[in-house]
């Protein structure tokens, strides 16, 4: 257990904390995002250094700027005069602690399962290779539902000409 | 505490968080960044197991979190998509407001 | 090469694809079905003359590729294989099949371009293409078997594709009832070859059942007086061939098939399906012939004699007959006869060769008869035609070409050398000289009944209800798959010639030499002068009683019914073979099934009865008990599962948050209970 991997958890869940916490959203994506950040730390410590920055590209870079948007566009940046967390927030908050104590519990009766030295790291090409090889059909399925969410998403977020409303999700509140 | 149990008890703490913030938070949006938090700690999970498991030498575990980071792409669009579709129609992102799979 | 031998699947694969997606595509997608079809038919094309190709370089070598499909019961015994084997015989039957298949699907453009089921018939033809592929590449019994069951299936709704007209929906079922009979037999012999010799496979590397070891243990094995098992499993399996390719008791369903459309006559009633039989009968030749050396085997006599009759007997017939369809399908019985005859008494190449130039010259002289229906408003009596040549050159030419290498007209056409081959065999054969002169006597014959249709048809001045201002030379579409057949049916011819018998030597992986001194031999030529003579009499014999009454532009008397009493009525009305069996076999069956009736209306039923009558008496008992007891009880349950449902209910309150937290809390509780009760 050293320094690095300390400080990284601290950013980690500095980060996370502050983005379930914040009131305002704008300042709650910036905190996720430097969660986020910590979690590439995380990777690239723990040898996966293509894991990393594709973590950095994709989650820091792209995911963090899209929910940004859509904070924007919901105007979810001004804080509600009703309080950000629900009324009985307590009851979420001992839920996830109890969780947590649960996969904590299980994480530290848990030791290693092999010494540090038999691992050999691994290429991007070796990645690659496996990826196009042995996952080939995964990898396709995933294309095909990247396709599909990507349409869906479109569908989804449309806006329908003179009729703002909308009437594709149902009738009005009940 | 070996490396492992680190990257777990690290990874639990960030589930938990997230955790939270999907129970506790009432915009969709929040919501959803509980969700990613709680993604990634999946991720760092399967990355610690890959570095220090018992497998073999097998990209499994680094291909298993390069498909969940696609997935996860593919969930926050259409996510975001559904509460701007939600704001629309109800004209708010509070998800407790939206309750009409009320018994 | 050996790689190659795995991808042969897609072969047959292909066209099946293509069968089942045109059978989900609607009504409307006409141009999607064809497209699709004539698609994968061209790639299975390519892909069978790739095959062609590597077999060729290998210098006719047996390549075999399988693999374990089920495992129904322990060992050998009870795994089925699927496998195929790539040999001289399956490339050159996959290139023929998809060539000619391919020809005939181009050709179905044209004339089914007015049909509002276009893309059922292509769905059914793709359905028979991928089938037929799948037959000629099998090497296992049950693919084979399997493949000949859905060839007999696609014929079947391919001759009952017009199935509104009482007629087509009948001779289908009756081409699907007859050969059935013959299915039955052949798959009593398969399952008694599998019983044997404890292996589905043809070859398997030394002991698959058609390899030495398995077939001297068939020898050694006597059934009765001097038949060995193999020989009767051989005339078992000659029974489905039988069948299949309308051999002569069972022939009857071959002329009612023409009552689909003119493609599918073409395509599976004369090159193709029909043809199975033969094949089926070259693939096991080594099974036919097993035993000691120098002697003919009994099948192979059974084999000559059949094929010889047929041969003359369906010739005979076709010269009394009207319907330009029916005369090519007793041709084809006809025609079939000859490559059985050839298999029995010259081995695999001989039939193999007239098997392959006949699939191209019966092909093209049916798509030519196609032709000539679609231009005159279906009209098929050749009696109603006539004079055809001026309105229809391209028809009429390569008709003639079909109608020449038919009748084995010398030298230029592949019929000539094919039917030489024939002769040849019959005439060294050593056990009897009567199928050679029955060979003959059908090599005269055909002659006759070919002149008299196409003078008929093409000769002479229009006749009956055709007028000339509407009759058209047929769409490009028809009319090029019908040059590329005549070309093909010249062509096929000189692979096979006695100077260079190429094809001979292919199939038994032998190295062809050129050698022109064969070809003048005295054998050759004497043999060959008898057969031309023979040609050349039935078509002078046609010309002289046929071309005056053409060229009069009247409908006239046919002939033929001043021949000495009885024979016209004989030949028109088919040896009465269909009468025979209505007199004979329908109402013996007819008989069984009154009997069956009666046996289940008054001895099975009242059996029925009383069980039913015991039946209802204990159900009332029980429904009695049911009432008082049960469903008093299970209302009151009801009652309760009500209430507490209701107060359930309560707890949903519409929020996803709260679900979720009780989904986690619920986790927490599942994984801590598991790990306190897996640790005590």
């Amino acid at each position: 257990m050293d320094v690095a991997f300390g400080l990284t958890a601290l950013i980690t869940l500095a980060g996370a904390v502050a983005a379930v916490w914040l009131r305002n959203l704008v300042h709650a994506v910036l905190a996720l995002a430097v969660s986020f950040a910590g979690v590439a730390a995380a990777y690239l410590q723990l040898g996966a250094e293509f894991l990393g920055f594709a973590q950095l590209l994709i989650y820091v870079g792209a995911v963090a700027i899209l929910i940004v948007f859509a904070v924007l566009v919901t105007r979810g940046g001004e804080v509600p005069a009703g309080g950000v967390h629900a009324a009985r927030w307590w009851v979420g908050a001992l839920v996830a602690l109890g969780v947590f104590a649960v996969l904590g519990w299980a994480a530290s009766s848990l030791g290693d399962r092999r010494a540090a030295a038999e691992w050999t790291p691994m290429s991007v090409a070796e990645l690659g290779q496996s990826l196009v090889g042995r996952w080939v059909f995964a990898l396709q399925v995933l294309g095909i539902l990247l396709t599909a969410a990507l349409i869906g998403a479109v569908l989804l977020a449309w806006r329908e000409e003179g009729n703002d409303s909308g009437t594709h999700l149902g009738g009005g509140e009940s | 505490m070996s490396p492992l149990t680190g990257y777990l008890v690290l990874s639990a703490a960030l589930f938990a968080t997230g955790l939270a913030g999907v129970l506790t938070r009432r915009n969709a949006i929040a919501v959803l960044i509980g969700v990613e938090l709680m993604l990634n700690a999946a991720n760092l999970n399967f990355v610690a197991f890959w570095r220090y498991g018992a497998g073999g030498p097998d990209a499994a575990g680094l291909v298993f979190v390069l498909f969940t980071i696609a997935v996860a792409a593919a969930e926050a669009a259409v996510g975001l998509a559904l509460v701007i579709a939600v704001y629309r129609h109800y004209r708010t992102a509070h998800v407790d407001e939206v309750k009409r799979l009320r018994g | 090469m050996e790689t190659w031998v795995q991808w042969m699947w897609l072969i047959p694969v292909l066209p099946m694809v293509a069968a089942g997606v045109s059978g989900l595509l609607p009504r409307t997608a006409r141009g999607w079905s064809a497209g699709l079809s004539i698609g994968s038919l061209a790639l299975s094309f390519v892909l069978s003359v790739i095959s062609f190709a590597a077999v060729w370089q290998s210098g006719g070598e047996r390549h075999l590729y399988g693999f374990r499909w089920f495992q129904f019961g322990p060992g050998a015994f009870g795994t089925l294989w699927l496998s195929w084997v790539l040999d001289p015989l399956s490339a050159s039957m996959l290139v023929m099949v998809s060539g000619v298949g391919l020809l005939i699907f181009i050709y179905s453009l044209g004339y089914m371009a007015h049909d509002a089921n276009f893309t059922r018939f292509f769905c059914f033809l793709s359905l028979f293409a991928g089938a037929m592929l799948g037959l000629v590449m099998s090497n296992s019994l049950v693919g084979l078997f399997m493949c000949w069951e859905l060839v007999g299936l696609a014929s079947y709704l391919l001759i009952g594709f017009w199935f509104q007209k009482p007629a087509a929906a009948a001779a289908a079922k009756k081409a699907f009832i007859t050969t059935r009979v013959g299915d039955l037999v052949f798959f009593l012999g398969l399952v008694w070859l599998f019983g044997n010799s404890g292996t589905q496979l043809f070859y398997d590397n030394g002991s698959g059942c058609l390899e030495a070891a398995t077939l001297n243990a068939l020898v050694q094995q006597k059934v009765w007086w001097d038949w060995s098992l193999s020989q009767v499993i051989g005339l078992l399996l000659f029974a489905g061939a039988v069948g299949k390719s309308g051999q002569l008791p069972l022939h009857v369903w071959l002329p009612d098939a023409m009552e689909g459309p003119t493609p599918v006559s073409a395509l599976i009633h004369a090159a193709t399906m029909v043809a199975a039989g033969v094949f089926l009968m070259a693939r096991v030749y080594p099974l036919l012939v097993a035993g000691p050396e120098g002697v003919v085997q009994p099948v192979l006599m059974v084999m000559a004699w059949v094929g010889g009759l047929t041969a003359v007997f369906a010739a005979a017939v076709a010269v009394a007959q009207d319907d330009i369809k029916r005369i090519l399908a007793y041709s084809t019985i006809s025609q079939l006869g000859y490559m059985m005859l050839g298999l029995a008494t010259g081995g695999v190449a001989v039939g193999v060769f007239h098997l392959l130039t006949h699939a191209c010259f019966k092909a093209l002289l049916f798509l030519g008869a196609g032709s000539v229906i679609h231009a005159c408003s279906e009209e098929q009596n050749i009696w109603r035609l006539g004079g055809l040549r001026r309105w229809m050159p391209v028809t009429y030419v390569t008709y003639g070409v079909g109608m020449l290498a038919l009748t084995g007209f010398p030298v230029l056409f592949s019929g000539f050398w094919s039917k030489e081959a024939i002769l040849h065999a019959t005439h060294a054969w050593p056990v009897s000289a009567g199928p050679f002169w029955l060979g003959l006597a059908g090599v005269f014959l055909t002659a006759f009944y070919m002149t008299r249709q196409m003078v008929l048809v093409f000769g002479g001045t229009p006749r009956g209800n055709v007028t000339s201002g509407s009759i058209h030379e047929s769409p490009p579409v028809m009319t090029v798959p019908l040059i590329v057949l005549a070309s093909l049916s010249v062509v096929t011819g000189f692979v096979g010639t006695p100077a260079w018998p190429w094809l001979q030597g292919f199939l038994e992986g032998q190295q062809a030499i050129l050698d022109w001194s064969r070809l003048f031999g005295a054998d050759v030529w004497g043999l060959a002068a008898i057969s031309c003579a023979a040609v050349f009499l039935g078509m002078g014999v046609g010309l002289v009683l046929y071309r005056r009454i053409a060229a009069e532009g009247v409908i006239q008397r046919d002939p033929l019914e001043q021949l000495p009493a009885g024979l016209c009525p004989a030949l028109r009305k088919k040896f009465w073979v269909d009468e025979a069996y209505q007199h004979s076999v329908v109402p013996a069956l007819a008989w069984l099934a009154y009997w069956c009736d009666r046996m289940d209306r008054w001895v099975w039923a009242g059996l029925m009865r009383l069980a039913a009558c015991v039946t209802l008496v204990v159900a009332r008992l029980s429904q009695n008990v049911d009432e008082a007891v049960v469903n008093a009880g299970f209302d009151r349950a009801c009652e309760g599962l009500r209430l507490q449902g209701g107060r359930l209910s309560l707890w949903q309150n519409g929020q996803v948050q709260r679900y979720l937290a009780f989904v986690g809390a619920a986790m927490a509780i599942l994984v801590s209970l598991w790990w306190w009760g897996g640790n005590r």
